[in-house]
């Protein structure tokens, strides 16, 4: 019973460690060469500039919102 | 900038699904490898699509319920903000199933669903266009408003089901099971889902200020030559 057990433990150790190997194929040399923080940083950086002209069209709306206050109590 | 807090807060979560969503591990997973981080990107789309819809569907019964300029102003343009994300959904969509389907329309029933989707409520804006008199146009468009909505869940999130698609969360299967077992990929896509509907808002209510902040000059122009 015990050899059994031991013989099944083995099969199933074999099974976990076959399922962690990188079998499909995925971008690990890219990563590994570390090319990926270049992506990041592009990717990055057109977000935070569209994020920053966003902003500047929120103040520009909040100047226009002032300007027609101030004309419409006049 | 008025009441930013949130502001920030969508700003923050979008930086982090960039971060998270490139350099955070995946499965791996055949035909989809290392396109499956598209998710993280095309995804929010719809969700965002789908919230904006809902906020414009909400403040088009309320027009109808206590009709007001401001009110149809805002529904029109949560639409209109909402129809950017589903476009964006929809070419983002065509590009990752041109590599895992082999074609970029492949007929699967949410694209179509989707596509239609797109359609009933691209005749919204033609139909605002359409009319001259804004009480008018006001009413009509609040009612096919909630008409849009309505025929939109079905197309995308009954229908799909009901079949056969190659769409993850489809033919019978519940939302994102094929991922729903990775705790990875939530801790990135709750996030970028909440960081792009509140970039969505954030455009909306700017569009919606200008929209006012038009009106009022149109109202100061037709005082002053009274």
């Amino acid at each position: 019973m015990k050899k059994i057990n031991s013989v099944f433990l083995l099969l199933m150790a074999g099974l976990t460690t076959y399922a962690q190997e990188p079998t499909v194929e995925m971008a690990d040399t890219f990563r590994s060469e570390g090319k990926i923080y270049v992506v990041v940083a592009i990717v990055l950086l057109i977000l935070v500039g569209l994020i920053g002209y966003l902003i500047a069209i929120d103040r520009k709306t909040s100047r226009l919102e002032k300007k027609l206050e101030e004309n419409s109590r006049s | 900038m008025k009441s930013s807090w949130w502001k920030i807060l969508a700003v923050i979560l979008l930086i982090y699904t960039i971060m998270g969503g490139f350099l955070i591990s995946v499965p791996r997973l055949t035909i989809v490898n290392e396109t499956i981080r598209a998710l993280y990107f095309h995804v929010p789309m719809w969700f965002g699509m789908v919230m904006m819809f809902l906020v414009s569907t909400v403040y088009a019964i309320q027009y109808l319920r206590k009709p007001t300029t401001d009110l149809d102003i805002a529904s029109a343009e949560f639409a209109n903000v909402g129809l950017v994300f589903g476009l964006l959904g929809i070419f983002t969509g065509m590009i990752w199933a041109n590599y895992t389907w082999g074609s970029p329309w492949h007929g699967d029933p949410k694209q179509n669903g989707a596509a239609i989707a797109l359609l009933v409520y691209l005749a919204y804006f033609v139909l605002r266009a359409s009319l001259e008199n804004q009480e008018q146009r006001a009413r009509l468009s609040s009612v096919y408003n909630i008409f849009a909505f309505a025929t939109m869940i079905p197309l995308i999130f009954i229908i799909p089901r009901m079949t056969s698609s190659m769409h993850p969360g489809s033919g019978g299967n519940p939302g994102f099971n094929m991922y729903d077992l990775d705790n990875n990929m939530r801790l990135v896509f709750y996030p970028a889902v909440a960081g792009w509907i509140l970039l969505g808002v954030w455009i909306a209510t700017v569009r919606v200020r200008l929209r006012k902040a038009e009106e009022k000059i149109l109202d100061l122009e037709y005082e002053k030559n009274k």
